[in-house]
């Protein structure tokens, strides 16, 4: 009951808060309507639906919530801008991204510390010096602009700030907690678990009895993808976890771990195989650094950047079910197929949600444990009962 | 591959990279750290209540046992006492009886003894008194004989007379 309570304060507040941000937004609505509507029809033929998803799965520099068409078939955006922070050839500069008034084509040109930009394909460039309007070549790429060194609050630094903070409070609440009681109460009741999993099922199994020094890092890296996942299924989320650059960063932290913490076991056994014949060693050890090195961070990077990305895809291109597919199931029932197979499929997206942020986990810890691991070759085996075992060379020795 | 190149961008790279590492630094500080304390605290709290509570299990089971052979003990020795007494009481009596019957029979060989003597001495003074008196019998019997001289000259003749010399 106290908890229900509590998440209906949670919930309470996420609405006023929200309240700001649409006023904010109606202003910005003015803004466009003042510009005259760009585009006078909604989203509905395939090569729109097609460029509408690829424009969601990229980061973005302003929080666009929704969009509706007004009576005179003018469109209005329903978000709040974002900070847009340069460091071009000028120096830096910042502005809010509402300045560019949604405009994505490089038609709108900011002027602001005597540098001219343009937002083409959700990027910034900087006009070079003299030049007022952008020009393309015939691949469509810029040619009289640069880009500046970006360092805006994107939709999805946005996310990544906003996750962090939220995880700051929630579990720095429940450490807290642990401060005058025992076991916790209320949502850290909840997150206690969670943090017990991570620590039993994912780091100490992984990396064996140094798993302390890694759960901070590997906790830290679970909640983030986790919740970052779950936000990117929520109508107004953000794709963050399907940035590859994002996922690249994750998979980077996890190979400089790993590489800093490697042991002389593991950079001998990896350049140097014993066991084999020496011919073959150099060879071997090309391939392991190159596996090491490259491809393991690589398949993290990519398993989470697709399974999302993916995720994201499938799940709006069902949805635009419901409108490709009007003429030939009318209106209900187009709409009644799109939900059936959109429902079904987020609820697999919840469970992918999950998974992606566990397996990045895991492997990660893997990769660690395996940079970590003891010589065990030397030691005596024992059984579980702490007895010595005979080794069976030893044994089949003693035999002959 | 191109496009994913394409969607690259170092520019959110960066950002998230330092980010990230930013919230690891806060998240271990103000939240794992803690947490992961409390938790191995809690946790072996609970394993050393457990053990203590075996260890208490275990004693008490120790002290059942002990208990168990102080009892044993105690009723053997019970045993062995009663036993004691036992025996000790039957040779009590035995001795007792014994020493009766040696009394008993000291006393009646004593008396035996005193019977003897006395029924000698009786005897000796009878047979003493017996000669006296047959003395003073015979001395009287042989005075009065001897005071009637006819008498005594008749019966010297009787006998003469019966006497056949041969």
């Amino acid at each position: 009951m106290k908890v229900a309570l509590k998440s209906i304060t949670f919930f309470t507040l996420l609405v006023v808060l929200s309240i700001p941000f649409s006023a904010f937004a109606k202003g910005s609505i003015e803004t466009t309507t003042a510009k005259g509507g760009v585009k006078g029809d909604p989203v509905n033929t395939q090569a729109e639906i097609k460029e509408y998803i690829q424009h969601h799965l990229k980061d973005s520099h302003d929080f666009h919530l929704f969009s509706y068409f007004s009576e005179n078939g003018e469109e209005h955006h329903v978000g709040f801008p974002l900070p847009v922070m340069l460091w071009g050839e000028n120096g830096f500069t910042a502005f809010m991204s509402s300045a560019f008034h949604h405009d994505d084509s490089g038609e709108v040109v900011v002027e602001k510390n005597g540098s001219r930009f343009v937002k083409l394909h959700s990027k910034i460039y900087e006009l070079n010096a003299g030049q007022t309007a952008v020009q393309f070549d015939a691949d469509h790429h810029a040619v009289n602009a640069s880009k500046p060194f970006d360092l805006s609050i994107t939709k999805s630094v946005f996310g990544i700030l906003v996750i962090g903070l939220l995880m700051l409070f929630w579990f720095s609440r429940l450490a807290k907690q642990y401060k005058s009681k025992k076991v916790p109460t209320g949502f850290g009741r909840v997150l206690e678990p969670l943090v017990v999993y991570v620590r039993d099922e994912i780091a100490k199994p992984n990396i064996g009895e140094s798993y302390r020094k890694f759960t901070g890092y590997l906790l830290t890296v679970f909640f983030f993808i986790w919740i970052l996942n779950l936000v990117g299924l929520m109508p107004f989320g953000f794709n963050v976890t399907g940035q590859i650059a994002v996922t690249a960063a994750l998979a980077v932290i996890t190979l400089v771990i790993y590489v800093f913490s490697g042991n002389k076991h593991f950079w001998g056994h990896m350049l140097w195989m014993p066991g084999i014949p020496y011919i073959f060693r150099p060879l071997l050890g090309l391939i392991e650094l190159v596996g090491t090195l490259i491809i393991k961070p690589f398949s993290l990077l990519v398993r989470l950047f697709a399974n999302i990305t993916a995720g994201h895809t499938v799940v709006m291109s069902l949805i635009a079910v419901g409108i490709l597919l009007q003429e030939s199931l009318s209106a209900v029932g187009s709409t009644l197929v799109s939900l059936f197979l959109s429902l079904f499929i987020m609820l697999i997206e919840l469970l992918v949600a999950f998974l992606q942020a566990y397996i990045f986990t895991t492997l990660s810890a893997l990769f660690i444990g395996m940079a970590v691991a003891d010589d065990h070759h030397d030691e005596e085996l024992h059984d579980e009962h702490g007895e010595k075992i005979e080794d069976t060379e030893v044994i089949r020795k003693s035999f002959s | 591959m191109e496009q994913l190149l394409e969607n690259f961008s170092l520019d959110l790279f960066v950002k998230q990279t330092i980010l990230f590492l930013i919230i690891i630094f806060l998240m271990v500080k103000f939240a794992w750290k803690p947490i992961m304390n409390a938790l191995n605290e809690r946790e072996e709290g609970i394993q050393g209540a457990l053990d203590a509570a075996e260890n208490a299990k275990k004693e008490m089971a120790n002290l059942q046992a002990d208990n168990e052979k102080l009892l044993k003990e105690a009723r053997a020795e019970r045993e062995a006492m009663l036993k004691d007494a036992r025996d000790i009481k039957t040779k009590m009596i035995d001795d007792a009886k014994a020493e009766a019957k040696a009394e008993a029979d000291k006393m009646v060989a004593q008396a035996q003894a005193s019977i003897e003597a006395e029924r000698k001495s009786a005897i000796a003074d009878l047979k003493s008194q017996v000669a006296v008196l047959s003395v003073e019998i015979a001395e009287k019997v042989v005075k009065s004989e001897l005071s009637d001289k006819e008498k005594q000259l008749g019966l010297v003749n009787e006998m003469l007379g019966k006497a056949t010399l041969n």
